[in-house]
């Protein structure tokens, strides 16, 4: 085996593993209760299996082709960088739409600061079953 | 061996797509779904980097970045717009 066929080894199985990072990150997006958590699990795991799936892309092309991928590096960290910003930027307005937090959070100690004293309904929460069924009656 | 490997990683992003799209569809709230796109943008992004590498071609390299530009963007504008009700401020409009 020489050294071209390690790297390009390496690279392949870097791209597995982002693929597989990204699975388990659309179970966690499935399977969590409320919009926080699941911004939780879709920016983290989400970015770690892209920056492992464009590094496994940029090793390849390195050992393959030798050629160097600007364009890559450039993806690689506009991901890195963008994707906190935006799991941040929706979950400050889905908490100030008034998106519910999920049966069981603990303290919300934000909601008397933003919200005090104001008991307006939730605005873009689906009504639940109950209280569909009391309207139709 | 190698792109069978490769294939099965493309299997695997398309299987997440797949489970995304089922929270962009159902999701009971607007963020739900304005996250859920990001994802998807963001594992097309990796699709993509994939098949360039299967084709063993460079001239999809540019797709990647117009495509993290664009997810980035569409983010942006679906959480202002849920938070604020607009999109473009005008001065002396609000």
């Amino acid at each position: 085996m020489t050294a071209k066929e390690i790297l390009e080894w390496v690279a392949v199985l870097l791209v597995l593993f982002g693929s597989i990072i990204s699975v388990i990150s659309a179970f966690g997006l499935i399977k969590l209760p409320d919009v926080y958590t699941r911004s939780h699990a879709a920016t983290k795991s989400s970015t770690l299996a892209v920056l492992a799936c464009l590094l496994g892309a940029f090793i390849y092309f390195w050992s393959h082709d030798g050629y160097v991928s600007i364009r890559l590096i450039l993806g690689i960290i506009f991901v890195f960088i963008t994707a906190p910003v935006a799991g941040h930027l929706i979950c400050r307005a889905a908490y100030r739409s008034r998106v519910q937090l999920a049966d069981g959070s603990g303290d919300d100690a934000l909601k008397p600061l933003l919200f005090d004293g104001d008991i307006a309904e939730p605005t873009t929460v689906v009504l639940s079953d109950e209280e569909t069924d009391a309207e139709e009656k | 061996m190698k792109e069978t490997i490769l294939l099965l990683a493309l299997t695997f992003f398309m299987i997440a797509i797949a489970l995304l799209l089922y929270r962009v569809i159902v999701g009971p709230s607007m963020p739900d779904r304005a996250i859920a796109l990001d994802t998807i943008g963001v594992n097309l992004i990796s699709a993509i980097a994939i098949v360039s590498i299967v084709l063993s071609t460079k001239a999809f390299l540019e797709a990647i970045l117009i495509l993290g530009i664009l997810a980035f963007i569409g983010t942006i504008a679906f959480s202002k717009y849920i938070e604020r009700g607009t999109i473009v401020d005008r001065k002396g409009d609000s």
